[in-house]
């Protein structure tokens, strides 16, 4: 129990490592870089946060988890602030992250990349995304849209195991 | 003269209104589309641009300063008030026909968001950044297809040779600028829409001429979206679109 009026930054980064992401529940909202950071001032607290994609669904969910999970620690008020820059980028995954995503079964992101428009209409896409089930190398990307904005839908030849990727962005 | 807050809600209301009247669009597909994956990108496509719609016109609305929020910009204004581009009101017709506006809407806007990101607007500059990545994967998408479809079959190539045809006269608008762009673009504020027109030329004549696609010889533009001129369908869409936030007022769940 962290009493109000004493909490530190690493206290509310640790409560904040508790919320997971409702889409990604393996990781949590720190984990993903959506926390980018925390301000502390007595018992009010302010929580600065980045959404993953403009449209993501979950934000709202995310929002509401952060609040509660600091107001059940007595901590009040609790202000959240939405900033854009610098954009959400998989490159703050942490290799831990990464090796968390692949146990539970979804291919964690590549290196983000900053194509040319020449090359997105151009080269097709032959990232092998490693197969979290078998680890095998030989696979297909087989829609960069899945069930997520985060995810794409991949294929394994070698274990004929359909699987989810996180997109690199 | 339009002051320069008032200039710069315009502005921001063109950008989020081409995003929210084509995300809306898309969203027609939902459940329509030919292949499951297929279904999953365009509600994904949407998704996106509704988001960055939402935040533009949150950026619009406090800019504006008459107490407006996104919500209200997108459910409360007829269209006449509504300033995108007409190329995004068309019915989305066959798949053909939304791949080829996908590839004609999402190449000007992956430039548009590239050249935002430096906006002295800062949340403008952010919402751009964010929008960048989200359109790279939109143009990948829309490429990879009208290729795909212009090489494919007889059928697949007749029907996208249609859509480029019938929608070629709507992408003249994309890049006109008039005074609220210039005064935008001179304060750095925003773009002005007629310096994307080249790279957009290039680019999307190359998609085309690999897919073995051809651009219609007529150079007749179509025009007026900017200006709240609209084709019969736009209203059509909105009240469809504004029907429950109307019925409603208030309302929240």
């Amino acid at each position: 129990m962290v009493s109000a009026g004493a909490s530190s930054r690493d206290e509310i980064f640790a409560i904040l490592d508790e919320v997971k992401d409702p889409e990604v529940p393996v990781l949590s909202v720190v984990e993903l870089g959506i926390v980018r950071d925390v301000a502390v001032d007595g018992s009010a607290v302010t929580v600065t946060i980045t959404p993953t994609y403009s449209g993501c669904p979950a934000m709202r969910v995310i929002e509401e988890e952060i609040r509660a999970a600091l107001e059940a620690r007595g901590l009040s008020p609790v202000r959240l602030e939405t900033v854009f820059a610098p954009a959400w980028t998989t490159e703050w995954m942490s290799a831990d992250a990464k090796r968390k995503l692949a146990a539970y079964g979804i291919a964690p992101p590549g290196r983000a990349r900053e194509e040319s428009l020449v090359s997105l209409t151009r080269a097709p896409v032959v990232e092998r995304v490693p197969c979290p089930y078998c680890g095998s190398r030989d696979t297909e990307v087989r829609s960069e849209f899945g069930s997520t904005a985060c995810k794409s839908i991949a294929y394994c030849r070698t274990c004929a195991q359909p699987f989810e990727a996180f997109k690199a962005i | 003269m339009a002051s320069k807050s008032e200039q710069r809600a315009e502005y921001l209301l063109r950008l989020g209104d081409d995003r929210l009247v084509l995300g809306h669009r898309l969203s027609e597909w939902c459940g329509h589309a030919p292949i499951l994956e297929e279904d999953i990108a365009l509600a994904n496509i949407a998704l996106d641009l509704v988001g960055q719609a939402t935040l533009l016109l949150g950026r619009a609305g406090t800019v504006e300063g008459k107490g407006r929020d996104a919500d209200a910009l997108a459910y409360l204004r007829e269209a006449v008030e509504f300033r995108n581009a007409l190329l995004v009101e068309l019915p989305k017709g066959d798949f053909a026909l939304t791949i080829v506006r996908q590839l004609f809407f999402g190449v000007f806007v992956l430039l548009q968001a590239e050249a935002l990101q430096k906006s002295t607007d800062r949340d403008l500059a952010g919402i751009a950044a964010k929008g960048v990545k989200e359109s790279r994967y939109h143009v990948r998408h829309s490429a990879d297809w009208v290729v795909k479809l212009g090489a494919g079959t007889e059928e697949s190539h007749a029907r996208t040779q249609r859509g480029v045809d019938d929608l070629w006269r709507y992408t003249g608008e994309l890049f006109l600028a008039d005074d609220v762009d210039r005064a935008v673009a001179a304060e750095s504020f925003g773009v002005d829409p007629s310096t994307l027109e080249s790279a957009w030329q290039a680019t999307v004549r190359d998609v085309l001429s690999r897919a073995g696609l051809t651009i219609p010889a007529t150079t007749y533009m179509q025009r007026g979206g900017r200006e709240g001129r609209h084709t019969e369908h736009l209203g059509h869409m909105l009240a469809e679109m504004q029907i429950v936030a109307r019925s409603h007022p208030g309302a929240s769940w």
